[in-house]
């Protein structure tokens, strides 16, 4: 069953706590060079989702593969060395450190390979997500809006071929989000996958190639953006509108 | 994009040279302190010495690698234990200090394999519970007589002048070895994995980080520290009773020294040690109520100053004291 083209795949992976199941035999593939856009309203397990495809979380039933390399029993740094990369939903900087030494830290550690030349390596993450001004600042003095462009720039560090992305757009005025939706673009333009998780429809609309909805632990619809967006069953449970 | 650019990386600076001017003058003041001070004088330099040593490892245990344990007496004590033990087996008594340090890393190796996938809790409480039976184990010994005790005779074949100050010599050299390890180690890149853990263990995780590799090279460290500390105390002390090693006053002093000085940071830490060297020289004779001010000491701290004086000092200097991170600039050539 496993297709020979897909860079990511959750193979029926179910996730419960306890009683509670917050995810049913979720199975999707992802293609490489696709822009996934993942909506579904608050509590439809999406974070969850991730955390499972990157190994924060192990999946109670189901399994996860990565480049076609079965990786369920793979902890979260074995698969970002790997080609995953994520942010965080909640930014997670290392305070005590500078931005650069966040970065760098990423390059040094979150790579195949180290690259010949890390500090130029991680000066370039910096620049590309528009950080570079405030490389020498320690990770507490950022403000939220840049403590997430560090959580990118740390995900870019680690040379991923996949990229998760946990909603990196809220909060963001409208001329910061076309920023990040050129900046996606252009990770994208390198050949990364990009799964993005997210709240503001609009940046979905404007960078993803597919759509997948979730709500209650499944997914509702799956497909071309405009498609999913009018589908009945994602009117009902994500608008809240009359199907 | 202007292609001649160039990155500058600077690690250390004015205050750096400061500090490194100020580490100097200290260590020669110490190594003096058998010509100014005599045996007496030797005797506390070392105890400084053994105070600067669990403090700068419980600090990288629990203030960088987030491992609390409050039993780290198990290689503190199992070190003076396994020097007693080396000496009455014919070896130089200064030789053994040095294996006891080697076996007290090693004991640190076979015990992170099962003590760290503990949880927080249960890895602190579960190294005293160690500490405990190590202690148990040691008192069972013929040799050291339950929590009688026994003396490190074969030390007499120094002479006290001689010997009290090769025990110092020998702590210096040892607490500065140490030192310079640990200053190297988070230099390097695993270093840079060692502060990322401090910050947040999740964020070094996902972007590649093996926490548990980078947890066991800190914890292996600690456990060769502290027990380099053990076998110099006894040293010092040169009779080894069971309580007086593996107590949990002990445990009590390395939190009171890096909490007050400040967790996670080693300038921190040697501060700590200093503190409570000089609160113990001038106020130990007072018996109980030293203890009770030590006490008021530490929730003076935890109260007012919750990162300790070098979490008060440290962001008012111009740059790092012990240059562990990295300034970059690009400049246009």
């Amino acid at each position: 069953m496993t297709s020979s083209s897909t860079v990511l795949r959750s193979g029926g992976i179910s996730m419960s706590f306890g009683e509670y199941k917050v995810l049913r035999e979720i199975s999707l593939d992802f293609y490489p060079g696709e822009i996934v856009g993942v909506l579904g309203p608050n509590g439809a397990g999406k974070t969850t989702y991730m955390n499972l495809l990157t190994g924060a979380l192990r999946p109670t039933d189901g399994s996860v593969h990565l480049m076609n390399e079965d990786v369920t029993a793979f902890d979260t740094a074995e698969r970002c060395h790997r080609g995953l990369g994520r942010t965080h939903q909640v930014p997670r900087p290392f305070l005590g450190m500078t931005v650069f030494e966040n970065v760098l830290v990423a390059v040094e550690h979150g790579r195949n390979e180290m690259p010949d030349d890390p500090v130029a390596a991680a000066w370039e993450a910096l620049e590309e997500t528009g950080l570079s001004h405030v490389a020498n600042r320690r990770g507490e003095t950022l403000g939220l809006l840049d403590r997430k462009r560090l959580e990118l720039s740390r995900a870019l560090a680690t040379d991923p071929k996949v990229l998760l992305l946990d909603e990196i757009g809220g909060g963001l005025t409208d001329t910061e989000g076309d920023d990040l939706v050129a900046l996606v673009r252009k990770i994208h333009g390198r050949g990364v996958t990009i799964i993005w998780i997210e709240h503001i429809m609009r940046l979905l609309m404007e960078t993803c190639s597919r759509l997948v909805c979730m709500a209650g632990g499944e997914v509702i619809a799956d497909g071309e953006p405009q498609a999913v967006i009018d589908s009945p069953e994602v009117q009902a449970a994500y608008f809240g509108a009359a199907a | 994009m202007n292609t001649t650019a160039k990155l500058t990386v600077t690690r250390g600076g004015a205050t750096a040279n400061m500090t490194m001017i100020a580490i100097i003058i200290a260590v020669v003041a110490l190594a003096a302190t058998p010509w100014v001070f005599g045996v007496g004088g030797s005797g506390r330099a070392v105890a400084l010495l053994v105070y600067v040593l669990l403090a700068v490892m419980w600090n990288a245990l629990a203030g960088f690698a987030g491992l609390v344990s409050i039993g780290q007496t198990l290689f503190f004590g199992t070190a003076a234990y396994a020097t007693i033990r080396l000496a009455d087996a014919g070896v130089d008594p200064y030789l053994a200090i040095l294996i006891a340090i080697a076996f007290g890393a090693a004991l640190g190796w076979i015990t992170s394999l099962f003590m760290l996938s503990l949880k927080d809790g249960e890895f602190a409480i579960g190294m005293w519970v160690l500490s405990s039976l190590a202690h148990l184990c040691v008192n069972l010994d013929p040799l050291i007589q339950g929590e009688t005790g026994t003396s490190l005779i074969s030390l007499n074949a120094y002479d006290i002048q001689t010997r009290s100050m090769i025990t110092l010599w020998m702590a210096l050299g040892i607490t500065i070895a140490v030192f310079v390890i640990l200053v190297v180690l988070l230099r390097s890149r695993t270093g840079a994995a060692i502060t990322a853990i401090r910050d947040d263990e999740i964020g070094a995780r996902s972007i590649g980080v093996n926490v548990m590799k980078t947890k066991r090279i800190v914890f292996v460290l600690a456990a060769a520290g502290t027990a380099a500390a053990g076998a110099l105390w006894l040293a010092s002390a040169s009779n080894f009773q069971p309580r007086a090693f593996f107590g949990v006053q002990w445990t009590a002093y390395m939190l009171f020294m890096v909490l007050v000085g400040g967790l996670g940071r080693i300038e921190g830490a040697i501060i700590g040690a200093v503190l409570f060297f000089v609160i113990e020289t001038f106020f130990a004779a007072y018996g109980a109520w030293y203890l009770v001010g030590l006490g008021a000491v530490a929730v003076f701290f935890a109260l007012f100053l919750p990162k300790g004086v070098w979490g008060w000092i440290g962001p008012r200097l111009p740059g790092e004291a012990i240059p562990t991170g990295y300034i970059v600039e690009k400049s246009n050539t």
